[in-house]
């Protein structure tokens, strides 16, 4: 089975590539569709009801939504592996930047808007650092020297990485990552790791305290002002 | 690197083929492409600049020399051998003028340093309202934003292939923009609705539903008509700025605007 992770900030377009690569596929593959998010989500109804394909959805509900990810990856390996899917596709809920949820095998795709700002691929961190694809979409409201300067900040971050421009609700120029996903290489279940590094330690603001302010709290803990090196871990 | 550029034929939004096969521009050539809103003129430019393969809503194909482009030059902006200017009037991304040219320049490789100059002094010669460098290309107007975009291409986009969609719509100086492009031997396509830009093209694609309905070639007798109709757009261009500038007719004007025929000409 292949393996697809799309991340990307809200309404960037994931949903809409995630409907061009069923629309590709659907007739030589047997798919399957999770959909990771933490409050609401009815992509999974959505897709289902359009393409007639097995869908799923987790909520992360207090869990911070990769984190659940990683909780629930291989169940939903097994799911799809046992559905004798051809492709799952990983739709993430791609919300607090710190984290990206690509694994060390499949193919990891950060999904972009050229109408967001400039410094925007700058602030996605891992999850533009550690995909293998970057898809544009939105390119029908901006102009060509625009794209190619969002596209040039992209590359400039991770010189490495493949980017295709897109309008994603027509589906135009996706040829060449329909092309990887078929050549993609299947997975191992056993063998897969997450490509990034998680966010450190636990704290009282994980446990649920809500005052404001270092000295309220144990644990990991970070003040305005000094050195990273200044974390305080003050003991239980 | 390319000489010419062909359309391969797709389809119309119908579904039925469109009423040609294949379509060649070589370098020199300038085409217009007309047609009522919605015909799909703004779709045929787009799969030139995708270089679409096939994969666009059109089902049209785009080679190069003859042949597929390779993917290199598809997908990497230093390659890529056209430039288009859209209908947009407005940027999203927040950086100042200069320095929003100077990434879009490394984007395309090229390394020399007047260049950001020259792109801004050609910016400023299309539109009457001055374009500053530290200005933020966000808050352009649509007439700077249009001028700089055009320049932009022209110079930093300095591609062998330029698409215009509708640039007599920006309010800015048409006939500057129209001399300095035809002047450049590069394949230039037109999305118009102007009878000028049209006339003034060797190639006209006429739109429908979609499609390429038809191909005309510039006859002799359009090609005086266009003549004609630069002289009386020069007039009118006039009169505009005159107007713009808060100026009333007065009699010098008035000759201004009779007809070629009323003063003799």
């Amino acid at each position: 089975m292949r393996l697809l992770v799309i991340a990307g900030p809200p309404s960037t377009g994931k949903t809409s590539l995630s409907k061009q690569v069923i629309r590709r596929f659907r007739d030589e593959m047997c798919l399957a569709y999770l959909k990771i998010d933490v409050v609401k989500a009815y992509e999974d109804i959505e897709l289902h009801r359009e393409f007639g394909i097995a869908t799923k959805k987790i909520y992360s509900g207090d869990l911070c939504p990769d984190h659940a990810a990683v909780m629930i990856l291989d169940d939903t390996i097994a799911w799809a592996e046992a559905l004798g899917a051809d492709l799952l596709i990983v739709e993430s809920a791609g919300l607090c930047l710190r984290c990206s949820p690509y694994l060390n095998q499949g193919l990891g795709v950060v999904v972009l808007s050229s109408i967001s700002g400039i410094h925007t691929p700058e602030k996605m961190g891992a999850m533009v650092g550690l995909a293998d694809v970057a898809i544009v979409t939105k390119i029908d409201l901006v102009s060509q020297a625009e794209r190619e300067v969002f596209i040039q900040k992209i590359k400039e971050l991770h010189p490495a990485i493949l980017v295709f421009e897109t309008n994603a609700l027509q589906g135009t120029s996706l040829q060449r990552l329909y092309r990887l996903i078929e050549e993609s290489p299947a997975i191992e279940r056993d063998k897969l790791v997450l490509k990034g590094n998680p966010p450190l330690g636990t704290c009282t603001i994980c446990l649920g305290k809500k005052e404001i302010g270092w000295k309220k709290h144990f644990g990991v803990i970070r003040k305005l002002e000094g050195p990273i090196t200044d974390y305080l871990y003050r003991g239980e | 690197m390319i000489n010419d550029l062909t359309i391969i034929a797709g389809r119309g939004k119908d579904g039925r083929s469109e009423d040609f096969d294949s379509l060649m521009l070589g370098a020199g050539d300038t085409i217009s492409i007309v047609g009522p809103t919605g015909s799909g003129k703004t779709a045929l430019i787009t799969d030139v600049e995708l270089l679409a393969q096939g994969d666009t809503a059109t089902h049209r194909r785009i080679l190069v020399n003859g042949s597929p482009p390779p993917d290199e030059i598809r997908y990497n902006p230093t390659l890529k051998p056209i430039a288009m200017i859209t209908q947009n009037t407005k940027c999203f991304t927040d950086l100042p003028v200069l320095e929003f040219l100077e990434i879009h320049a490394r984007a395309r490789g090229i390394r020399s340093a007047s260049v950001l100059d020259d792109t801004l002094s050609l910016a400023n010669s299309f539109t009457g309202e001055k374009i500053g460098a530290e200005m933020h290309v966000t808050i352009l107007s649509g007439g700077q934003t249009r001028s700089l975009l055009i320049a932009d291409a022209l110079f930093i986009g300095a591609a062998p292939v330029i698409l215009l969609d509708e640039i007599e719509n920006a309010g800015i100086f048409k006939q500057e923009v129209l001399n300095i492009i035809r002047a450049q031997g590069k394949i230039v396509v037109f999305v118009t609705h102007d009878p000028v830009v049209a006339l003034l093209t060797k190639t006209r694609l006429i739109m429908e539903n979609g499609g390429i309905k038809k191909v005309l070639t510039q006859s002799e007798l359009e090609e005086m008509a266009a003549d004609n109709l630069l002289e009386i757009d020069r007039r009118v261009g006039l009169i505009r700025e005159e107007l713009r500038a808060g100026n009333r007719i007065t009699r010098e004007l008035m000759a201004v605007t009779m007809t070629p025929k009323a003063v003799g000409m």
